[in-house]
């Protein structure tokens, strides 16, 4: 894992500095609350529903043991012994004190980690792929190279006010479990004749126009990551619009350019950056990837695992991930017990991960864009007493990809911007589908569910998506079908007219039931629906 | 009715004017008439809330709640988790949905 050095540790402890005089001006009177916003929105501070929310940054999603417990005495001393683990791999807490988020911030520091632009129109938290340095299908692990452009982006002073907020996620395999290409730049590292280099893909995003992402170069030599990178930000700073927010995003301006003249406009910049010297020197990459070396793997261990507890087996064929390392497996931690709340993890539950990601994955845990927790170095003759210390603790659902694996926002009930509840439907759908067997028998099914437009639950790539609206007052929900955020990303579409509460998880039984009924052998519900088209939904749904 | 409501500057609570002070609880809200723009401007300047605004509220058997669905959750606390709740007027409020 990277470990900061001085120059890191100095910027982020002087502004916890910076940040408490803040707000002890703020609450002294000497900030109005317009001054003050802006200040503390730039360290992921938010007024919510309820209270002020504070959005730390878990860089590519990845914490150590010692992060990991952080987070849970936080959610002790600061807020109500709880965390919501969110789609962009950070974490949310909800009943923050304004005038206790400077202590908070300063514990947060002692484990190297902040919530600088966690909000803003700057380049957010860069996420990547969960399994970054344990898959067996990545080229290289793409770690290194995101925590290259997070160096560059943190408070980079060009790029500090942009038109919109700016979303980055690198990966490095050909399975995209980042949602690369419905980010504002998505970045795929590659192997081309020997050398590795990145894929850029920009103009992606979800929100009220989903947009995916257009190739606009095929190869960028990893020693030029940053100058390229730099180069589609200064065109997108020139050119994104600025009189209407809900068309600042680079996604609209990709797409009302045309893709074609905004890669002539990032190249001609780029060409200008060549003399510009402002790449990392190689050393520097060499020195960051020293910090992503792989841990000490023991050689000749058995891959072979008892599968006699009938109870464990199916943890481990649903949550269990295959790894690069002859004797070690990936072991997702699934937070969507039915009737949980999607995402969400107390204190103790933190504290277990914790204390497992020390003692089973070579101190490293990592958050997922599905509000998951993966171990990614896991020796498969632990396996089994891992799940028992996971089953007792409430974290050893084994629904991983299946329809109760729910990705959720927090919706109307935190949220100040959402129009309906996102949970309570998470709930009653994990809760009408409770049944293991019922589950898999449906295979893969991502689900996932908005409370509003702006579509945090990623509703546009789901194989069944949600979108929640207001109707004169009253929640609506919307049912979307065939998205996808992998590699075969595309965008759902909506079936029609929205249901109520109910009717909605009626809604999503019925299009399963069409599945059930049409389905050829070994199709996913995302095949069959691409196979057959909307129709036969519809006709099940409303005729 | 309209009552008047904002947030807590320091702790970022939800709270409710009651015709003299704040309270936490909805159900102390007393119906603010022409002067609330006033209320407001004051409370802001004496630093007691970062923000307030008037919202469309009615008398239940519960007490008094605001219309909207949205400033209901506000005043009542999240539907999903009725142990953080402050002594909700509405006791089936977890149950809307779930």
């Amino acid at each position: 894992m990277y470990k900061y050095d001085n120059y890191d540790q100095e910027m982020v402890d002087t502004r916890v500095a910076e940040f408490r005089d803040q707000v002890e001006r703020r609450i002294a009177g000497k900030l109005t609350e317009d001054q003050f916003k802006p200040l503390r929105l730039m360290n992921g501070l938010y007024l919510q529903l309820h209270a002020y929310m504070l959005r730390v940054a878990i860089p590519y999603g990845t914490l150590s043991g010692d992060q990991m417990r952080m987070l849970a005495t936080i959610a002790r001393k600061y807020d109500r012994d709880y965390g919501h683990f969110t789609t962009r791999q950070n974490i949310q807490y909800n009943w923050i004190k304004l005038e206790e988020a400077p202590d908070l911030l300063a514990d947060l520091a002692t484990v190297e980690m902040h919530a600088i632009q966690t909000s803003g129109n700057c380049i957010r938290n860069i996420s990547s792929d969960q399994y970054a340095g344990a898959a067996a299908d990545e080229i290289v692990d793409p770690r290194p190279y995101a925590e290259l452009l997070r160096q560059w982006s943190s408070f980079h002073p060009e790029f500090s006010f942009l038109p919109r907020k700016f979303k980055i996620a690198v990966i490095a395999a050909d399975e995209d479990r980042a949602a690369m290409r419905l980010h504002d730049i998505g970045i795929q590292i590659v192997e081309q004749n020997g050398e590795i280099g990145a894929r850029f893909y920009a103009g992606g995003g979800m929100g009220r126009t989903p947009m995916i992402a257009p190739l606009i170069r095929d190869f960028v030599s990893v020693d030029e990551l940053v100058s390229y990178s730099e180069a589609i930000l200064r065109v997108y700073n020139r050119h994104g619009r600025r009189d209407n927010k809900y068309k600042a995003r680079i996604k609209i301006l990709v797409h009302e350019m045309g893709a074609e003249e905004f890669i002539r406009q990032v190249e001609e910049e780029f060409a200008h950056l060549k003399g510009e010297n402002i790449d990392a020197p190689a050393a520097e990459l060499e020195r960051i990837k020293g910090y992503f070396a792989d841990p000490a793997f023991e050689d000749g261990l058995a891959d072979e695992i008892d599968r006699s507890d009938p109870d464990f087996a199916v943890w481990l064929d649903q949550n269990v991930h295959a790894h690069k390392q002859p004797g070690y497996a990936i072991a997702v931690i699934s937070l969507k017990p039915v009737g949980g709340i999607p995402g969400d993890a107390s204190s103790a539950q933190m504290d277990l991960m914790a204390d497992l990601a020390e003692r089973y994955s070579f101190d490293e845990c990592r958050v997922t864009h599905s509000q998951n927790i993966v171990l990614p170095h896991v020796r498969k003759q632990d396996l089994y007493t891992l799940w028992q210390q996971l089953d007792e603790a409430g974290l050893a659902t084994p629904n991983l990809d299946l329809v109760s694996d729910i990705i959720a926002c927090p919706g109307l009930d935190y949220c100040s911007l959402a129009n309906a509840r996102s949970i309570p439907v998470a709930q009653k759908i994990a809760q009408r589908f409770s049944d293991i067997g019922r589950q898999k028998e449906l295979g893969e099914l991502k689900l996932k569910i908005s409370g509003c437009i702006n579509a945090c639950g990623h509703h546009h790539a789901g194989h069944i998506g949600i979108l929640g609206v207001d109707r004169r007052g009253t929640e609506n929900y919307q049912l979307l079908l065939g998205g996808s955020g992998e590699e075969d990303v595309s965008l759902a579409k909506i079936t029609g007219p929205g249901f109520d509460e109910d009717g909605i998880v009626d809604a999503v039984e019925k299009v399963t039931d069409v599945y059930l009924a049409q389905r050829d052998e070994g199709e996913r519900f995302l095949d069959t629906y691409r196979r057959l088209g909307i129709d036969p939904f519809k006709e099940a749904l409303y005729g | 009715m309209k009552i008047l409501t904002g947030n807590d500057l320091k702790s970022g609570d939800v709270v409710w004017w009651t015709g003299y002070d704040w309270s936490r609880h909805v159900s102390d809200a007393a119906p603010v008439h022409d002067g609330a723009t006033d209320v407001i401007a004051r409370e802001i300047a004496r630093r007691t809330v970062s923000d307030a605004y008037i919202v469309d509220a009615e008398k239940t058997d519960a007490g008094v709640l605001p219309v909207h669905i949205k400033e209901k959750i506000r005043a009542t606390g999240p539907t999903v988790r009725v142990d953080l709740k402050l002594a909700p007027p509405d006791p089936a409020a977890g149950n809307w949905v779930i």
